[in-house]
């Protein structure tokens, strides 16, 4: 065990990795002699050299466009986007190419591409630094998308990544790459809990609260309010949004009755509209009141000075925790 | 590819300060003139450097530092016309500054109380562009506006060494070289893109790409004022007499971190950035005004005063800056009323009205 933070972790996961599987490759701008603007590839380059740990043009399509090339020759790319924002030119790749290969060769060549990308806000960011474009990529069949919240998660999650055959968009939340936790970093992922299955991360019989990345410690810290007011909420990290564990969720809101959705990404057609109308249809006779979402607004992200108002944070969520309960 | 910039290099004035003659380009210009080059250089980086210092001192979230680059950025800006438009990156505030744009509109959009910053209609500039190469479409497209309205101004556009690998730019090359557009792309190579260097992203020199997209390509000296604003002067002319675009490409250095977030120590070695400083622009217009007559000890000392009194106004300026309402997020998200922004607003304003007085 040692206590590590989360961007040390990933480190320490894309390092195994590396060791483990000669084809396993990274790539994307400045992780080299830079290790990466967080740091998350820190000391790779140095350790597996410029073949393996590459940086590369400043060309997001060409990122993942050559990975998709790679992949197709038995590599296992993992490639950095800089930040969220910044995925955007690399769309089309991602969309167009990634996620319908392995359906389009009939399997043949599948694509076990990494996409790693930091995101979310509350980082103090200029513009284009602090958003949660997770939606899009949830809604693009083909593409499987996690999200780690804690140092534990994010060691195991990202070799589970790297080792799934099929694409993997990886969300790294960022204002979250400085939490610590202990983390044993001899942990084999053969052990580990699939990354596609949510988690009960705290037991609670008043109300669901589903969340994932950065918002699963701001919801556990409404979870340790609203204790003290004697409602116990049960807190879900769903840590995949494609596939979409719903029967986890379900089942804890059988025993609820009432469900509150978590995330910053906007909520207009986020993952809280899926979860609601799924959650809808197969627990309408147990559920105590319409299921609420706590999210972005419908604005661009705000310049940083107004972030606050725009992030969820722990009052916006116990504010829809008394909505539910008050129905 | 030479660290010096090769034979190609344009120069006017050396890195000594000694006025120097090239076949193709050349500036005449007024004493006057001339000191007004060296002035907006000075103040332009009081501005980079107060910038730094309020970034420092928690008052900006960031800043993106143009030392070194003053000469490129000044010396193009002062080659456009009024009715001109410039498409800055992140990082033109030399170039902002020629076009009238308040150094506090910039800190403002650093400081986190705004996206944007100023009105590009008033300024015939564009707002800065942080995703790297967007703004060169752009730049194209407002080019070819200008030739569809018979207008004979021409657009500047900015980027960097880096953002010519991006698909974006050079889609942008290959339509201003298919429609003759009037623009002027501007590429300060400022020899990194973060921590990567130069060789990361071309094998030939930069200004050659230009050849393969059927327009010309020139490598001037970024550091030289005069030959930027003489190469920027033909280039623009060129684009106003329908001969399309052209690509320039300012040899220069990015002196400071890339932003007040990076730390250069970490990918390059301290002796490159003495090399250039050597090769300051600022310092070889003073020898040559100093040298030449063209100025004296009572102007360059006018200068730092102007520029020490800027500097308060600007520190003070920024401290001043309001934060914006909350609910303001919500304005000008479309340009006519939306259903969705209008509930969510009113949603917004409940709640957080709810904790006037009250309390949570
Ligand atoms: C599409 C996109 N990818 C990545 C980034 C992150 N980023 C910001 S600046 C930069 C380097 C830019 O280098 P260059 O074009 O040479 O301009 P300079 O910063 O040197 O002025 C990078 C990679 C970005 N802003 N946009
Ligand atoms: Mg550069």
């Amino acid at each position: 065990m040692a206590v590590t933070t989360m961007a040390k972790a990933i480190n320490a996961g894309l390092r195994k990795a590396l060791e483990d599987d000669p084809k396993v490759l990274l790539m994307g701008e400045d992780i080299g002699k830079l290790g990466g603007v967080f740091r998350v590839t820190d000391g790779l380059q140095k350790d597996f050299g410029e073949a393996r740990v590459i940086d590369s043009p400043l060309a997001e399509s060409g990122i993942v466009g050559t990975a998709v090339g790679l992949a197709m020759r038995g590599f296992r790319p993992v490639v950095e986007i800089q930040f969220d924002g910044f995925v955007f030119p690399a769309f089309d790749q991602i969309v167009t190419q990634v996620a319908k290969h392995n359906a389009r060769s009939s399997g043949r060549t599948p694509m076990p591409i990494t996409i790693r990308i930091p995101y979310g806000g509350g980082i103090g960011a200029v513009e284009h630094h602090s958003e949660s474009p997770e939606a899009y990529f949830a809604h693009t069949a083909g593409l499987r998308v996690i999200s780690p919240s804690n140092p534990v998660d994010a060691f195991a999650m990202v070799r589970q990544a790297i080792a799934c055959n099929d694409p993997v968009v990886f969300f790294e939340p960022k204002r979250r790459y400085w939490d610590k936790a202990d983390v044993d970093l001899t942990a084999d992922i053969t052990s580990a809990t699939s990354p596609f299955e949510a988690r009960i991360v705290r037991p609670g019989g008043s109300v669901t609260v589903a969340c994932y990345g950065p918002m699963v410690r701001t919801c556990l810290e409404a979870a340790t309010v609203a204790a003290a007011d004697g409602t116990e909420l049960e807190v879900i990290d769903l840590r995949s949004l494609s596939p979409l564990d719903v029967p986890t969720v379900a089942a804890s809101v059988r025993r609820t009755g009432r469900l509150v959705v978590v995330h910053e990404a906007p909520v207009f057609l986020g993952m809280g509209a899926e979860l609601a109308a799924r959650i809808t249809e197969e627990c309408f006779y147990s559920l105590e009141a319409p299921v609420l979402r706590v999210g972005g607004y419908h604005t661009p992200y705000p310049p940083s000075r107004l972030e606050e108002d725009y992030l969820p944070d722990l009052d916006r969520v116990l504010d829809a925790v008394d909505r539910a309960l008050a129905f | 590819m030479t660290a010096d910039g090769g034979p190609e290099l344009i120069q006017l004035l050396t890195p000594e300060g000694e006025r120097v003659h090239h076949p193709d380009y050349d500036v005449d210009l007024t004493p006057d003139q001339l000191r007004g080059l060296y002035r907006d250089l000075v103040l332009v980086r009081r501005v980079d450097s107060e910038a730094t210092a309020l970034q420092r001192q928690g008052e900006l979230g960031l800043w993106a530092q143009c030392i070194g680059q003053e000469a490129a950025q000044v010396g193009s800006g002062r080659a456009l016309a009024p009715g001109d438009f410039a498409f800055p990156t992140y990082r033109e505030h030399g170039v902002a500054w020629t076009r009238g744009v308040a150094p506090l509109q910039l800190l403002s959009l650093f400081r986190g109380v705004t996206n944007g910053g100023w009105d590009p209609q008033a300024h015939n500039m564009a707002l800065y562009t942080i995703v790297i190469g967007d703004q060169t479409l752009h730049a194209v497209g407002y080019a070819m506006g200008m030739q569809r309205d018979d207008d004979d101004s021409a657009v500047i556009c900015y980027f960097g060494d880096g953002a010519t690998s991006q698909g974006d730019v050079n889609e942008a090359f290959v339509f201003a070289a298919v429609y003759n557009a009037p623009v002027v792309f501007f590429c300060q190579n400022n020899q990194w893109a973060i921590s990567e260097p130069l060789e990361r992203q071309t094998r030939i020199p930069l200004y050659r790409r230009a050849d393969g997209f059927g327009f010309p390509g020139v490598r001037v000296d970024g550091n030289d004022v005069l030959a930027v604003l003489a190469v920027t002067n033909a280039a623009l002319a060129a684009a106003r007499e329908g001969q399309g675009p052209t690509l320039i490409e300012a040899f220069t250095y990015r002196m400071g971190a890339h932003t007040t977030s990076d730390d250069p120590t970490r990918y390059r070695v301290a002796a490159d950035l003495e090399a250039w400083k050597l090769k300051d622009p600022i310092e070889r217009l003073k020898v040559y005004l100093a040298r030449s007559g063209k100025a004296d000890h009572d102007f360059f000392a006018a200068v730092e005063v102007e520029a020490q009194e800027m500097a308060v106004a600007l520190r003070d300026g920024c401290r001043g800056l309001p934060d914006p309402a909350p609910a303001s997020m919500f304005d000008h998200v479309y340009s006519e009323p939306h259903l969705l922004v209008q509930t969510e607003r009113a949603a917004f304003e409940t709640y957080h009205s709810s904790f006037v007085g009250g309390g949570h």
